[in-house]
């Protein structure tokens, strides 16, 4: 693989981001084998025999499948837009990763599947999503829908009565797809958008 | 007066106490922020650094904005995130106790309308201390950006 992309393609994102984002990127290709195969920061899950495609709405109501992103470097998150931190955290460190990525952000699609359709409009979804970046997109379904839906993707989500209110327990796993459509990397909460990013280059430059 | 302004610098605080002297104001709030919400959202995060001078407990919160004002943690098992309600935040002698992103949180719900950028949201925020008497504190916080990140105020991770 082509070592000096990544750090190439960092060094025209943001100039304020830049040196320290570099550096950080190069020091997780320092421990990138190599020659070898392809390291990711994320959970390499190529071949997984789970999270092949959804059918799910966005928010105009159009019908939605993995194919729709085909060339593009998919994430896709589990959430619900009533979620104080988790789910805004992860939608910023979304973002965030597409600035890093400088003009290759314009390959990477990020999508927000509800698990909170009750709640969720699509209005509030919309809304919800271009706030961190106008490219994000929403996905939805009925109830039915999303439980297969998280069926497929190994997602748990649990609703938690509080107060007279209620708030949902839910995986918080990012799905990175490569550009034909195929689940390749399991990324974590705790990881950061330099991390992300780098896998997202790596999906899109070594594939 | 001065003490307290000190004290409460870096918040927008309003008054310490119910009734009795400031003082004795135990606690102090920093960096309070309100996440902001689109329009028909119905909850959000309220975050903050907290420090009490000696041994308390942060039991609760309120706010004009809605009725449903609660004290959640949130904590990971595995991969899943789960959120819940907390009787209580210890705040041990002199330490600061951080409410953000990934840890305590003032979780507001049912909110009636949007919470918008720039607005300030005000909170009462109630202390206990060791001997269990209570210390009410006002406070007013701004409201950040929904896409707003958890800005570690000294180190980071
Ligand atoms: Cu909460």
């Amino acid at each position: 693989m082509n070592q000096e992309i990544p750090t190439r393609r960092v060094s025209t994102a943001r100039r304020a981001f830049v040196l320290s984002g570099a550096a950080i990127a190069l020091g997780a290709l320092a421990g990138c084998n190599i020659g070898g195969p392809v390291s990711f920061n994320g959970t390499d899950i190529t071949g997984a025999d789970f999270g092949r495609d959804f059918r799910l709405k966005d928010p105009s109501g159009q019908e939605r499948t993995l194919a729709d992103f085909k060339d593009k470097v998919v994430l896709v998150f589990f959430g619900f837009t009533q979620c104080p931190d988790v789910c805004p955290t992860a939608l910023a460190r979304a973002a965030e990763v597409k600035t890093l990525l400088g003009p290759d952000g314009d390959r990477l699609q990020v999508l927000f599947v509800s698990v909170d359709p009750e709640r969720d409009t699509p209005e509030v979804l919309g809304a919800y999503t271009a706030a961190f970046d106008p490219t994000f997109l929403a996905l939805y379904g009925d109830a039915e829908r999303l439980a297969e839906t998280a069926k497929e993707f190994k997602v748990i989500y649990q609703k938690v009565p509080t107060g007279d209110s209620y708030t949902i327990d839910h995986t918080s796993v990012t799905y990175a797809f490569d550009t034909d459509g195929k689940l390749r990397l399991k990324l974590s909460h705790s990881q950061s958008a330099i991390e992300y990013a780098a896998d997202v280059r790596k999906l899109l430059h070594a594939a | 007066m001065n003490h307290f302004i000190r004290t409460f610098a870096a918040a927008a605080v309003l008054a310490a106490t119910a009734g009795s002297a400031f003082a004795q104001a135990n606690v102090s709030v920093k960096d309070a922020w309100v996440r902001a919400t689109v329009p028909q959202q119905k909850a959000t995060g309220a975050f903050m650094q907290l420090q009490a001078a000696s041994d308390s407990k942060f039991v609760s919160a309120s706010s004009p904005l809605t009725p449903n004002v609660e004290v959640h943690e949130m904590a990971m098992q595995g991969d899943v995130m789960r959120m819940r309600q907390v009787q209580s935040v210890e705040l041990p002698a002199g330490k600061t106790v951080e409410l953000k992103p990934g840890g305590y949180h003032i979780m507001l719900m049912n909110l009636k309308a949007q919470v918008k950028e720039g607005d300030t949201v005000p909170f009462t925020l109630v202390f206990e201390g060791k001997d269990g008497k209570r210390e009410t504190v006002e406070i007013k916080a701004p409201v950040k950006a929904l896409n707003s990140t958890a800005k570690p105020a000294h180190a980071g991770h």
